[in-house]
């Protein structure tokens, strides 16, 4: 039993480790390894279309994670007093969201924002002043937040409201009791508690949306995220340069999600 | 909710309509794309014959290893433990799909294969490489719901069992694997869901070899733009896993009530 799982930790871990490890190799070819080298790091950091790639998908992380972080708070608060059918309606929406494949979210998202540009573009053209070039809407950075905003805000929801409903009632009941409005109650008590879980969920968005790719395929128009970047690399051939840049994402990731555990397992033993 | 059912919604009225001459869309109402869903033929069947051997593969391996988390792992390591199984699943798929490519390729696996004297063997795009891909990629999920089932059985009855006289085989049998039915259910559930809609594992490890639907519907929503046609085989594709999601739900629950019924006998 023992040996078996630690036979399945190879088998996750096996693979990332031989990736980091290329990654470190001197040599040219991507598969013999012929010396410790950082240069693929530098190459990497050297190369504009991957600091471009890069640039987009930190924005797009950032910008749509804090969305997220925000709309998805305030639905689960919203949440929390209403009850019956509307509920039990959005709980299921936002396990649909999650469970939805992120291909058919893509495909949608893509014809839905086309659909809407093709009718909004023309009005706009129809009221701007004559002689101006109007402003067109098209696919891009705009479209990439949205659909991730959309896609992560049920995981901040998921995330939020398990710390909400682990929360003391009395505490929010004292507090109006003492006066307080539901603002103030909110802003000194509510959020002061389920700040952890905010910031876990924005953690856990920003991976998410600094990751997808699939998403971003779709939705992307001319714009290219760091995964869209590898993924077009990886067609051309495999390279110690991906391997640089595949390592670094790893290890990015690693050290949020160590950070998004930490935070969330402080919040299990705060309220115990 | 609108920005949910909206998109889905679009995408059946798109299904109806014709291809543009300049690709796009074209307002109609015809079933002329739905007629033409054969040409697609293969990627569905790949993706309804490797999604569920897929989904299975990732349970017989999944779930060892959930019980010797849950019940025998030592209780000071069991959260790490759990973490670093979870972990992977949160960085990036396409990286970690790219590992395989690398360790699948002709200088990995098969060049130690060739080494041993089994002479050469082609791993990388064909089903197999498929297969390992999504059973890497996967596995976490498939891993948690059932850790979380068989973490919450009462150990209690474990001891019962095996002190009425039970083999080990016995209470496993009649206890643990009933108890653990809706772990069981909840991940096979989330990965074939998912796997269903696979694109990027097929892309790289079966190298256009070995495509799902997934891969179909990138190449008619980008490459070819035909989007009608792309519209109703995502429609098609999103009916498909309904229905077996439904027939499954049927499937868990009579399980479920039929072993009520033993119980009462």
């Amino acid at each position: 039993m023992r040996i078996y799982a630690f036979c399945v930790y190879l088998f996750l871990y096996i693979p990332i480790g031989v990736i980091a490890l290329f990654s470190f190799n001197a040599g040219r070819h991507a598969s013999q390894f012929q010396g410790f080298s950082t240069k693929w790091y530098g190459k990497a950091l050297s190369n504009p279309f991957v600091m471009d790639a890069l640039e987009t998908s930190l924005t797009v992380a950032l910008v749509s994670a804090t969305f997220a972080a925000v709309f998805g708070t305030m639905a689960a608060v919203g949440l929390q007093g209403i009850r019956g059918p509307v509920r039990t309606t959005f709980d299921g929406l936002i396990y649909v969201a999650i469970m939805i494949p992120g291909i058919v979210i893509g495909i949608a998202t893509l014809i839905a924002l086309v659909s809407v540009f093709n009718f909004v573009n023309p009005a706009i053209a129809a009221i701007w002043p004559e002689g101006v070039k109007p402003p067109k809407l098209n696919m891009g950075i705009g479209s990439l937040i949205a659909a991730h905003t959309m896609f992560t805000m049920a995981l901040v929801v998921i995330i939020v409201r398990a710390r909400l409903s682990g929360m003391d009632r009395a505490l929010t009941e004292a507090s109006s009791d003492l006066y307080a409005t539901p603002l103030g109650t909110f802003r000194q008590v509510t959020l002061p508690l389920i700040f952890p879980a905010i910031l876990a969920g924005f953690l856990l968005s920003f991976t998410f949306s600094f990751d997808d790719f699939i998403i971003a395929f779709f939705v992307a128009g001319s714009e290219t995220t760091l995964p869209i970047y590898v993924f077009s690399s990886i067609r051309r051939g495999v390279t110690p340069e991906i391997n640089a840049i595949g390592t670094t994402v790893l290890a990015a990731s690693l050290i949020i999600l160590i950070m998004t555990q930490i935070l969330l397992q402080r919040g299990e033993k705060k309220k115990k | 909710m609108v920005m949910l059912v909206l998109p889905l919604t679009v995408v059946l009225i798109f299904s109806f309509g014709e291809r543009g001459a300049s690709g796009g869309y074209v307002p109609a109402f015809t079933l002329e794309q739905y007629a033409n869903l054969p040409a697609r033929w293969t990627a569905f069947k790949n993706t309804m014959v490797l999604a569920p051997i897929g989904t299975i593969s990732s349970l017989l391996i999944a779930y060892p290893l959930a019980y010797f988390l849950a019940v025998r792992a030592d209780p000071k390591w069991k959260t790490v433990l759990l973490v670093l199984v979870i972990v992977p699943f949160w960085t990036s798929i396409l990286i970690r799909s790219y590992a395989w490519i690398f360790l699948l390729g002709g200088r990995g696996v098969p060049a130690f294969i060739d080494w041993i004297g089994f002479g050469s063997v082609r791993l990388i795009n064909t089903p197999f490489a498929v297969l390992v891909g999504i059973v890497y990629g996967y596995l976490p999920l498939m891993v948690f719901p059932i850790f979380v089932s068989l973490d919450r059985l009462d150990k209690r009855l474990l001891e019962a069992s095996s002190d009425l006289g039970a083999t080990p085989t016995r209470t496993f049998v009649q206890i643990t694997l009933p108890l653990c039915v809706p772990g069981i259910a909840t991940g096979c559930l989330l990965v074939f869901i998912l796997l269903m809609g696979e694109f990027l594992i097929p892309a790289l490890l079966g190298g256009g070899k070995v495509f799902f639907v997934g891969n179909a519907l990138v190449d008619l929503f980008l490459q070819s733009r035909n989007w009608a046609f792309g519209s109703a085989v995502a429609a098609t594709l999103v009916f498909i896993m309904l229905i077996s999601v439904t027939i499954y739900m049927r499937l868990i629950s009579r399980l479920g009530t039929r072993r009520e019924d033993v119980s009462l006998m």
